[in-house]
């Protein structure tokens, strides 16, 4: 499914980096930042690496996946809060709607590392 | 001893889709079109809300559907009836449309058709309340649709599309009187991520909010 998509985007953004560098290094872990408020699933995405990087230049290469929890803004109240996924996202003191997501949207790769 | 080394890369993985998607929005701009994402679970009612639109639309604006769909042309045939071009993208295994493959629709478009005449694209995208949300085609405006049958809390519970919608129908209202189900919540549940989203209920079957919807679609051209 989509984890799916999501891994090609992956292992096409650390290729591009792969053949980029003057020698080819080995790619040892990819650390990768996903949001808790996207529709990426951490073990999907963990699973669907290990099938797509068999035989490649990542077959060796372990994938770190990181959390981040969604943490909203509330104007007025003018404190960060922790929406409670899936049953309530308005600020719980004034019920003011999220607006403002800090935290909870990443879907990055954050750094490489090799040897 | 091998000695291990770091590169801090900070690359959005969605970064090659939202290239894509903003090359398809230039496009779209350079010939005045408006393009509407629509998306919904499966069997919430896109395709016969583009039905019940291309009927009263189609004579006063020059429309053109692109319309995802996993397998079949189904869905695409039954537009066809409205005679307007309805481009069939199969997205195969993908549970998404993605900006590539609707650049590749478009291009069909732009080779058949002088793409300059047209004022409104309708994306029907892949039915699936997940992922759709992630992945940007180039359009100007996010579309929603729940219907009543799929109960109060899946904006709660699929919060992603809810919150980056810019227009939420509620579907098939007809058939509330039948289910226990509370418009208001539905309404409040959405307000809670996305306060400043339109919310329109309609039924396709007595048409019932058609009026606000197709009224809702002139605003944005
Ligand atoms: N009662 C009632 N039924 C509706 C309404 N709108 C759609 N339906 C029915 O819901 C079913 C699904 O409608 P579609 O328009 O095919 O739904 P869809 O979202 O395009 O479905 P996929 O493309 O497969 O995801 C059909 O049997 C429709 O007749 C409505 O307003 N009222
Ligand atoms: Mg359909
Ligand atoms: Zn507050």
């Amino acid at each position: 499914m989509h984890e799916t998509d999501m891994t090609k985007a992956l292992i096409m953004t650390v290729r591009d980096w792969y053949e980029s560098q003057p020698e080819q290094p080995q790619i040892q872990t990819i650390h990768l930042i996903v949001g808790q408020f996207t529709c990426v699933e951490p073990a999907s995405l963990q699973f669907a690496f290990e099938v797509q990087t068999r035989n490649s230049f990542l077959e060796n290469a372990a994938l770190a996946i990181q959390e981040t929890p969604l943490i909203a803004f509330c104007h007025p109240c003018q404190k960060e809060y922790h929406p409670q996924m899936g049953q309530q996202y308005a600020c719980p003191d004034c019920q003011n709607p999220m607006e403002d997501i800090r935290s909870g949207r990443e879907l990055k790769v954050d750094r490489i590392e090799y040897a | 001893m091998h000695q291990t080394f770091d590169a801090a890369l900070e690359i959005n993985l969605l970064h090659a889709n939202q290239a894509g998607a903003e090359e398809n929005r230039r496009h779209f701009e350079d010939w005045g079109i408006t393009c509407f994402n629509i998306m919904s679970s499966p069997g919430a009612g896109k395709t016969v809300l583009l039905e019940r639109t291309l009927e009263a639309l189609s004579p006063k604006l020059k429309i053109a559907v692109i319309e995802g769909d996993m397998t079949t042309e189904l869905d695409a045939e039954r537009l066809r009836q409205y005679h307007v071009p309805v481009i069939a993208i199969n997205t195969g295994r993908s549970c998404h449309l993605d900006s590539k493959m609707v650049s590749g629709g478009i291009h069909r478009l732009a080779h058949e058709y002088n793409p300059s005449e047209f004022d409104l694209v309708l994306v029907e995208n892949v039915g699936n309340l997940v992922c759709p949300a992630e992945f940007e085609v180039g359009e100007h405006q996010k579309v929603a649709l729940l219907s009543v049958t799929e109960g109060e809390d899946k904006p709660l519970k699929y919060p992603v599309m809810f919150q980056e919608a810019d227009c939420l129908l509620i579907t098939k209202i007809d058939l509330a009187p039948y289910l226990d189900i509370d418009l208001q919540r539905i309404e409040d549940n959405v307000r809670q991520m996305n306060p400043n989203v339109t919310i329109i209920p309609v039924s396709a079957k007595t048409k019932v909010g058609l009026e606000d919807w197709l009224a809702w679609i002139e605003k944005q051209l």
